[in-house]
C-alpha cells in the first residue's frame, strides 16, 4: 500500500506531501467555506433582525434562519475544517501517507449528506427548535438523522486521523515524538470522539422519539448529555484552533514551542479536563446538586482555564523569542511591530489569540462561574460570549491558515491580495463588535433567541432600557462588518482556489511576506530569550480578567436575595 | 518548530523556564480562588440557586397553580389574575405557552417560596429589570425562596426558545411597600 501512496515535496516547509491527503484536505475545506457562507448568509439575516430598527424578517422566519445558523457556522463549517486539519496534522505534518483514504472519502461524503439533511429539514420549515433542539420540542426525523449522519463521519475522520499516526510511528516517516501541532491536534481528536459518542447518546433516542418510536426523553437528561455534544465540540475547537496559533507562527516565522514540556501539558489538562463543561449549561437549572454544579463548572478548579492561560503566554512568547532571537531586541514590542503583518495569515493567528484571551475567554469563565450565570443565563450576553470564542477566536484563526493552505495544499497563489490583507481585521472588528455588544445587551437583560424585545405581539409590555436598543443596533452594524469581511473571505478563497495562477511544483511562494521558516535560530527549552513583552501583555490580561470577575461579583450582589 | 518533532529527544526532562514556571502557579491559584469564591458566596453571599426540586406531573402542577389563583386574587389585569399570596407561603409560577401564569404581587422585603415549572415544553424564567434567569422544566417543580428587594413592575421575560410565540412570553411582578409601611 505504501508503495502505491504517491507524494511530492513541499518547497516552502521541505515536507512531503502525500496527494492523497492533500486532497481530501482540499476538499473538506471547500465544504467548510461553503457552509461558512450559508451560515454567515443566515447569521446576517438573524442580527438585521434583530436590529430593533430594522427588524428584517418575520418570526417563522427568523426561528428558521436562527436555527440554520447555529448548525450551519457552529457545526459543520467548523468541523469540516477541523477534519482538513486532521489530515494536515497528521499525514502532511508527519511526511506519512494517509491511512485508508478510502474511509476519508466515506468521512467526506457522510459529513456532507448530513449536513444537507438537516439543512433541508430546517428550510422546510417544521424543525424550526434551535440548534440545541431542547425536548419537547420536536423537529422532523430528519433534522436528527442529519445531524447523526454527520457526526458518524466526522468520528470516521477521526478514526482515519488515528490510524494515520500509527502508519506513520510504524513507517518511521519521523524521528521521536510528534511535533507539538500533530500532538494538538491529537488532544482536538480525542476531544471530538468523547463529543461525538455523547451526541449520539442523545440524539439516537430523540430520532427515535420523533418517530414515535419512544415514548419521552427526560429534559434535563437531555439537557445533560446534549451539551456533552453542544459544549465539548467547543473543546475540540480550542485544541484546533490553538495547534493552528503554534502552526502558523511555525511556518511564518519558524517559531518553536518554548517548552515542548509546558504546551503539551497544557493540552493535556484540556483532555482530562474539558469534558466536564457540559455543567456550563446547567447552572439555572433545578434537580441538579450544588457540589456537582461547582465542581464540574469549574472543570474541577479552573485547570482546563489553566491550560488556555499557559497556551495564552507560550503561543506568543514563542512567537517574541524567534523574534528576537532573529534580532527584533529593541524595547519591548520591537519583536511585535515587525512581526509580518501584511501577512493576513499572521494577523488572522494574531488577532484570534487576543481576541479569544480577552474577549472569548474572560468572558467564558465569568459566565461559568455558578452563581454568576444567575444575572446571565439565556441572555443575549451568552452568545456574545461563545462569537468572542468561536467567531473571533476559532473562525478567525482557521480563516488566518487557509491564506497558508492555498499555495501549501491547494497550489494556487492567492488572489486579491489587498482583499486578503484587510479581510482579518474587518471581520476582527465586525466579530469583537458582534461580542461586545451582544454581552452589553445581555447584562441589561436582553433574553437570546428573541423576535422582538419591544414585545409589541404580546398581551402586555415590558421595556427594556434604551442603551439595550442600542446595543442591539451597534451589533447590527457589526455583524454587517462581520460579513462583509466573511465574503472577502469566501471571494479570496473561491476563487483563488479555482481561478488562482497555479503554482509550479517547485514553487516556493506564499504570496505574502514572512520570515522563512529556516532562518529561525535554534535555541533550547529552558534557554530560549527572554520575553518581557509577552509578559507585558499576559499581565495585562491578567488585571483585566481579576477586575472583570469581581465587578460581575458586584452586580451579582445587588440582586434580589435567593436561597 | 512547531511542526517538526521536539528538537531535543527526551524533552520532557527539559527544565521550565522561570517565567513560564511564574505564570504557571499564578494561574493555578487564580483558580483555586475563584473555585473556593463559588463556595465562599454559598455561605456568606445572599444570591444561591437552591438545587430543591421535585417530580411533578404537569396536571398536578397546574392543579397547585389554581388552587393558589382561586385563594389569593386581588385584581384583574387584561383578562390575568393578580395573585397576592401571603408572606412566606408557598408561590406557584406556571409557564407555558405562551404565558408566566399567574400575574404576582409581592411585598419587598418578604421572603417567598417560589415554585417554577412549566406545562408543556421547556421555557426560560428571566426576571427584569433585576436580570435573574432561571430556567423552567416541565415535570420538574423546582423551589427556591426569594426576597423582593426592589419596588414596581417587574417583567418577566420567556428567555428559552418555546415555539413560535416565544417572543409573546411576558409576564409580571407587582412588589408593593410592606403592609402597614405606606401605601
Ligand atoms: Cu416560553
Amino acid at each position: 500500500m505504501s508503495a502505491t501512496a504517491i507524494f511530492r515535496a513541499c518547497p516552502t516547509t521541505g515536507l512531503k506531501v502525500n496527494r492523497d491527503a492533500e486532497k481530501l484536505i482540499r476538499w473538506n475545506a471547500v465544504a467548510a467555506v461553503v457552509f461558512l457562507a450559508i451560515g454567515g448568509t443566515f447569521a446576517l439575516t438573524v442580527a438585521l433582525t434583530r436590529w430593533p430598527a430594522v427588524h428584517l424578517l418575520p418570526p417563522d422566519w427568523f426561528y428558521l434562519a436562527l436555527t440554520a445558523h447555529g448548525f450551519d457556522a457552529l457545526l459543520v463549517w467548523i468541523i469540516f475544517f477541523e477534519i482538513a486539519v486532521l489530515y494536515f496534522a497528521s499525514a502532511v505534518v508527519l511526511n506519512s501517507r494517509l491511512a485508508v483514504p478510502k474511509l476519508a472519502w466515506t468521512q467526506f461524503w457522510m459529513m456532507l449528506v448530513g449536513a444537507l439533511l438537516t439543512n433541508v429539514a430546517v428550510l422546510q420549515g417544521d424543525s424550526s427548535v434551535m440548534f440545541t433542539s431542547y425536548v419537547p420540542l420536536q423537529a422532523s426525523p430528519m433534522f436528527y438523522l442529519g445531524i447523526i449522519i454527520f457526526a458518524v463521519g466526522a468520528l470516521i475522520g477521526c478514526g482515519v486521523f488515528f490510524a494515520t499516526l500509527v502508519v506513520a510511528k510504524e513507517e518511521k516517516t519521523y524521528q521521536g515524538s510528534v511535533p507539538l501541532v500533530t500532538f494538538g491536534a491529537l488532544t482536538a481528536a480525542i476531544i471530538a470522539v468523547f463529543t461525538i459518542v455523547s451526541g449520539a447518546i442523545i440524539l439516537i433516542p430523540t430520532f427515535l422519539w420523533s418517530l414515535g418510536l419512544v415514548g419521552t426523553i427526560d429534559t434535563l437528561m437531555y439537557k445533560l448529555v446534549w451539551w456533552g455534544l453542544g459544549h465539548s465540540s467547543q473543546q475540540v475547537n480550542v485544541s484546533a484552533h490553538v495547534s493552528v496559533w503554534y502552526l502558523t507562527a511555525a511556518i511564518l516565522l519558524g517559531a518553536k514551542p518554548l517548552s515542548e514540556k509546558i504546551s503539551r501539558f497544557a493540552f493535556l489538562l484540556y483532555i482530562f479536563f474539558l469534558q466536564l463543561a457540559s455543567a456550563h449549561h446547567l447552572l439555572a437549572e433545578p434537580g441538579v446538586s450544588i457540589e456537582w454544579k461547582i465542581f464540574n463548572t469549574s472543570y474541577a478548579m479552573y485547570l482546563a482555564v489553566m491550560g488556555s492561560m499557559i497556551h495564552g503566554m507560550t503561543v506568543p512568547g514563542a512567537i517574541e523569542a524567534a523574534q528576537r532571537a532573529r534580532g527584533f531586541t529593541n524595547g519591548l514590542f520591537e519583536w511585535l511591530r515587525k512581526a509580518p503583518w501584511s501577512n493576513p495569515a499572521f494577523s488572522g493567528m494574531f488577532l484570534s489569540l487576543v481576541l479569544f484571551g480577552f474577549v472569548g475567554g474572560i468572558s467564558g469563565v465569568v459566565l461559568g462561574t455558578e452563581q454568576i450565570n444567575l444575572i446571565m443565563h439565556n441572555t443575549i450576553y451568552v452568545p456574545g460570549h461563545f462569537h468572542g470564542t468561536v467567531v473571533a477566536g476559532t473562525t478567525l484563526a482557521f480563516m488566518g491558515v487557509t491564506y497558508l493552505l492555498i499555495p501549501l495544499v491547494f497550489r494556487r497563489e492567492v488572489m486579491f491580495k489587498k482583499m486578503a490583507q484587510v479581510q482579518p481585521w474587518l471581520f476582527a472588528v465586525g466579530a469583537t463588535g458582534i461580542s461586545m455588544f451582544m454581552m452589553g445587551a445581555g447584562t441589561l437583560g436582553v433574553a437570546r433567541r428573541h423576535w422582538d424585545i419591544t414585545f409589541a405581539d404580546a398581551p402586555m409590555v415590558f421595556d427594556y432600557p434604551a442603551a439595550a436598543f442600542l446595543m442591539m443596533g451597534l451589533n447590527g452594524l457589526s455583524a454587517i462588518l462581520a460579513a462583509l469581511g466573511g465574503a472577502m473571505y469566501v471571494i479570496v478563497t473561491v476563487g483563488s482556489v479555482f481561478f488562482g495562477r497555479k503554482l509550479a511544483e517547485d514553487e516556493n511562494h506564499l504570496g505574502f511576506p514572512a520570515v522563512s521558516a529556516g532562518t529561525a535560530p535554534v535555541y533550547g527549552s529552558s534557554t530560549h530569550h527572554a520575553i518581557p513583552g509577552t509578559v507585558v501583555l499576559v499581565a495585562i490580561f491578567f488585571v483585566a480578567f481579576v477586575l472583570y470577575y469581581f465587578v460581575n461579583w458586584k452586580y451579582l450582589s445587588e440582586v434580589w436575595p435567593l436561597s | 518548530m512547531a511542526v517538526a518533532p521536539p528538537s531535543v529527544r527526551v524533552w520532557w526532562n527539559e527544565p521550565i523556564a522561570r517565567t513560564e514556571l511564574v505564570w504557571m502557579v499564578i494561574a493555578f491559584l487564580w483558580g483555586v480562588i475563584m473555585f473556593f469564591t463559588m463556595i465562599f458566596w454559598h455561605v456568606f453571599g445572599e444570591q444561591n440557586l437552591s438545587n430543591e426540586t421535585y417530580k411533578i406531573n404537569p396536571e398536578t402542577y397546574v392543579a397547585k397553580v389554581d388552587a393558589m389563583v382561586e385563594q389569593y386574587t386581588v385584581r384583574e389585569e387584561e383578562g390575568f389574575p393578580v395573585v397576592r399570596p401571603p408572606p412566606g407561603s408557598d408561590v406557584y409560577l406556571l409557564a407555558r405557552a405562551f404565558q408566566f401564569y399567574p400575574l404576582l404581587e409581592l411585598e419587598k422585603g418578604k421572603a417567598y417560596r417560589m415554585h417554577l415549572s412549566s406545562a408543556d415544553v421547556q421555557h426560560g424564567f428571566s426576571l427584569q429589570p433585576v436580570n435573574i434567569n432561571i430556567s423552567v422544566h416541565p415535570g420538574y417543580d423546582h423551589v427556591f425562596t426569594v426576597t423582593p428587594t426592589t419596588l414596581g413592575e417587574h417583567g418577566i421575560v420567556c428567555n428559552e426558545y418555546c415555539g413560535l410565540g416565544h417572543h409573546t412570553m411576558i409576564g409580571k411582578i407587582y412588589v408593593t411597600e410592606q403592609e402597614g409601611a405606606g401605601s
